[in-house]
């Protein structure tokens, strides 16, 4: 005999006067290798159409099923009901603005990230259509990749307590972000222009170190890495700075 | 109502739709770009394996030119692609690759002395040449001559999806997503825009442009079994098809993928069989090499689909409570190579299947994966039927691809088309006013507000959007799979016919206020059954095989009568679709022969089309 699985989800639709912030229960029977994303669609097609929450790739690679999972920040369609409690219980994530039940707005979060970020390549060299391209070594642009990696699901910032208590915070993406141009070649940034941009109470300098982002990384960036090396980097740039003074 | 004026509306954020969005203000003019999902979501990101271009940097690509990217191009496409633009294509390449490079793409570079490298399951050795070292290096991929898949690890789409959305917020360009385009404005002859459905509040606002592309990628969530995201549902497809005007290229031609997981059909990449990957199937033997000596598990995609399918029909299957499916082996490529080049592979493995690709076997089958099928353009970009209107990416039929596409060269295509197309979308643009009638907008606008309305209260009736989705994709899976013939090609229409009329009378369950999804379902689904009837109609009057249309009872392919591409428009008010027909290339650099791979019979032309006139 298959499972019963009980899920409660979070449902509350902004655009509707005549919907209050609830739980609802329902009910399904377990299938062989059931996702939370097959689980959630049927739900959907079979008992209450109204039911919002996201899906893109199903493949767990474009970071747009992020929902806390029975408490924890996850990505919902890698997520086996196998491996869990018949018991489920679904919510949005925090942090960001609810578009209704499960979805959120990660996407102008990180629009805004980049713009604050300014997550791109700065460079004064002009791209030469005639010219064999700049040679790099492999082993740096695997390290860029490593980094390039983050699906901006915004798990990480949900998982965050400095996110959660203050919404200036940039939060583990963007700080993962800065330091993928940080080991770039290409970008020609100096430390004191990266300082200006995450050497403040929040960025850098906000992080608590107590690394809930990386435990919940659907894509286990080495975020702990990642914030301990700016930490150092930005914290010599700060005395430098100090003693120009 | 809220009114957005640009004069670039590009409708797709994925690869394409931002390289075009990129060339067009760097050129100085103004664009918005929508999307479904914030851009880096869109599906270029999926793509695993890598992009072609002939930069003949490494070992195994020694030798490589534009000339052998092409030649492979067109033999792939089993010369249904106009040759015109797949030289346009390959000459760009290798520019676009550099420029991407310059952009931020972390391309895996050049390692120089000795490494292995496996084929066939078996180990060989290559030597990469010192005067390489750290340019940007390349894979093996089906169907080409040489090693010219230039890739990142296997996050290749992503790594160039968030360069290039770096790029168009480096230059300020206005990117929203959670923003839907449900229909086109236009008069019959011009195109000057698209009404949007917010996907944040459920509003409609309208988008007036000069100029409109649309990128919105495949189709192939049509289809039960694909390996597309679900938003590559084919609304860009429906809206262009509703004018009334506007061309759908090729319908019939669809790809499969050899490597769908059983049961999600998430696709693991092609970069596994290139690598050396082997097929194995219910007796744990391979089978490729005895169907296709030389390449084996490395034959174009419809090649060895077909064999997978035809190897499993003669009872050599693996049975499982989803149906047959074959398994790929990649435990001899090792930790190493499967933890470092293969992760997202070893990623899928172990959290939809609970499997160690290590020490076991994936369990695959075909699947639906590509749409050469698409919007028919001109070289430049330019849709047939609509001025002003531009298509690019796998959305377009622009057409390089023909009957089949290479692994590889449509993520290459989203970038050099994109900015092929880009630039005729500027020099359009140059010196180019238009005027917007109030009343056709208004009109445009009032239409599709009734119909969400209709939708909402039930005035057509209350067909489950949901179930007729479903019957949509049973009766292609049915009829427009690997394998075609004539009867179930007459059933499969028939069916469609009875799922046109449901379609028509769909009504919702739930209040459709807000983001609501049951909504956005409804509004796409008689344009999806309009879709899978061109497919449908065209697949049945092609009595030919040629690519990815086998038609078990027409296996030759006919160059004689058939060296022709489908042209399918949908007249306002019409049931059914109508075909006409047109030459699929004037330049014949290559002309047609036997691709020396996937076997069958050709009947000659006796001319070639369009070379005279
Ligand atoms: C799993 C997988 C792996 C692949 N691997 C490779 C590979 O290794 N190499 C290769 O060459 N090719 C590969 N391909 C193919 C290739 O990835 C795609 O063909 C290509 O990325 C398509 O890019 P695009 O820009 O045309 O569309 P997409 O990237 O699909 O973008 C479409 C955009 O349109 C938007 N959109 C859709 N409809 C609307 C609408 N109505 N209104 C507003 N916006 C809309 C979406 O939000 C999205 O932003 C793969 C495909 C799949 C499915
Ligand atoms: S380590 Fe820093 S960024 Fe990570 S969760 Fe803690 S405070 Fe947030
Ligand atoms: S760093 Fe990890 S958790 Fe945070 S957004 Fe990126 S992928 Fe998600
Ligand atoms: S849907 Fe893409 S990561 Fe889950």
């Amino acid at each position: 005999m298959a499972r019963l699985l009980k899920f409660n989800i979070f449902r509350y639709n902004p655009q509707d006067e005549n919907s209050t912030p609830r739980m609802q229960e329902f009910v399904l029977e377990e299938t062989v290798n059931m996702t939370l994303f097959i689980a959630l669609n049927r739900l959907r097609e079979e008992q209450d159409p109204s039911l919002i929450f996201d899906f893109c790739c199903r493949a767990g690679i474009c970071g747009a099923c992020a929902m806390v999972i029975n408490g924890r920040p996850g990505l919902a369609c890698q997520t086996k009901t196998a491996d869990m409690d018949p018991d489920i219980t679904l919510l949005p994530l925090p942090v960001y603005k609810l578009i209704g039940d499960l979805s959120v707005d990660t996407g102008a979060w990180f629009r805004a990230m980049y713009q604050k970020t300014e997550s791109w390549v700065h460079t004064t060299k002009v791209f030469d259509p005639t010219q064999l391209e700049e040679r790099m070594d492999n082993a740096v642009a695997e390290q860029i990749y490593e980094l390039e990696r983050c699906v901006e699901c915004g798990c990480c910032v949900a998982a965050c307590g400095t996110a959660r208590m203050r919404d200036d915070f940039m939060g583990a993406a963007a700080l993962n972000r800065v330091a993928r141009f940080v080991v770039d070649p290409r970008d020609e940034r100096t430390d004191k222009e990266y300082f200006e941009v995450i050497g403040t109470d929040e960025g850098i300098f906000g992080c608590m170190g107590l690394l809930a982002c990386e435990d919940v990384c659907p894509k286990q960036l080495p975020l702990q890495n990642q914030l301990g090396f700016l930490r150092r980097k930005m914290g010599i740039t700060a005395l430098k700075q100090l003693f120009r003074k | 109502m809220q009114t957005f004026y640009s004069d670039l509306l590009v409708i797709g954020a994925g690869l394409s739709g931002e390289r075009i969005a990129v060339q067009a203000a760097e050129a100085g003019f103004s664009v918005i770009v929508l999307s479904i999902v914030p851009a880096r979501r869109s599906h270029s990101s999926a793509a695993q394996g890598g992009m072609q271009a002939a930069l003949g940097n490494c070992a195994m690509g020694k030798g490589d030119c534009p000339d052998v990217h092409f030649a492979d191009t067109v033999k792939g496409s089993d010369w249904g692609c106009d040759q015109e633009v797949a030289r346009l294509f390959a000459d760009t390449a290798p520019i676009e690759m550099r420029r991407l490079a310059h952009w931020g793409v972390p391309w895996n570079r050049v390692v120089p002395g000795k490494s292995h490298y496996f084929k066939g399951g078996e180990k060989f050795e290559k030597v990469e040449e010192a005067d390489k070292e750290g340019l940007i290096t390349a894979r093996s991929f089906g169907g080409t001559a040489k090693w010219r898949t230039c890739y990142t690890s296997d996050g290749t789409g992503h790594a160039v999806m968030c360069t290039m959305d770096n790029r168009c917020a480096e230059l300020g360009i206005d990117v929203r997503d959670r923003t839907e385009a449900i229909a086109l404005i236009h008069d019959g002859s011009q195109c000057f825009g698209a009404v949007v459905r917010c996907l944040r509040t459920g509003e409609l606002h309208t988008y007036l442009a000069k100029a409109t592309a649309i990128c919105t990628g495949g189709f192939g969530r049509i289809y039960k079994a694909t390996t597309n995201a679900v938003i590559c549902d084919g609304g860009g497809h429906a809206i262009a098809m509703d004018t009334g005007v506007a061309v759908l290229g090729n319908p019939e031609a669809i790809q499969f993928h050899p490597t769908g997981i059983v049961p999600t059909d998430i696709l693991v990449t092609e970069g596994c069989r290139g690598d050396g990957g082997t097929l194995l199937d219910a007796n744990k033997e391979r089978f490729m090499h005895i169907y296709e000596p030389d390449k084996a598990e490395l034959a174009s995609r419809d090649v060895v689909s077909r064999w997978m399918t035809h190897h499993m029909r003669q009872g050599k299957g693996v049975h499982s409570p989803y149906g047959e499916h074959l398994y790929l082996d990649i435990r001899h490529l090792g930790d190493k190579h499967i933890s470092t080049k293969l992760r997202e592979v070893d990623d899928i493995c172990k959290h939809f299947l609970g499997i160690d690709a290590r020490t076991q076997l994936i369990p695959v089958r075909p699947t639906q994966h590509y749409t050469m099928a698409g919007v028919r353009t001109d070289k430049d970009g330019a849709a047939y039927g609509l001025k002003g209107l531009f298509s690019a990416g796998e959305a377009a039929c622009w057409d390089m691809h023909g009957f089949n596409r290479l692994g590889g060269n449509s993520l290459a295509e989203t970038v050099v088309a994109g900015g092929i197309i880009g630039k005729k979308v500027a020099e359009f643009l140059q010196g180019f006013e238009v005027s917007f009638s109030t009343a056709l907008v208004r009109d445009a606008v009032t239409k599709q507000q009734a119909r969400i309305d209709a939708f909402i209260k039930g005035t057509n009736g209350s067909e489950n959007v949901y179930r007729v989705r479903e019957a949509l994709q049973d009766a292609l899976m049915d009829g427009c799979f690997v394998f075609r013939n004539g009867p179930d090609l007459e059933a499969c229409v028939k069916r469609l016919q009875e799922i046109y009329a449901r379609s028509q009378k769909v009504g919702l369950k739930s209040n459709g206020l807000g983001a609501n999804h049951e909504l956005a379902a409804a509004l796409k689904i008689q344009g999806q059954v309009k879709l899978g009837m061109c497919i449908a109609v065209a697949a049945l009057a092609r009595t030919e095989s040629r690519g990815s249309h086998a038609r078990e009872d027409y296996p030759e392919r006919n160059d004689r009568d058939w060296l022709k591409r489908t042209l399918a428009v949908w007249p306002e008010g019409a049931d059914m679709p109508v075909l006409s027909y047109e030459h699929p290339s004037r330049v014949w650099e290559i002309p047609p022969g036997d691709r020396g791979y996937g076997g069958g019979t050709i009947i000659p032309a006796e001319k070639l089309p369009g070379k005279d006139d």
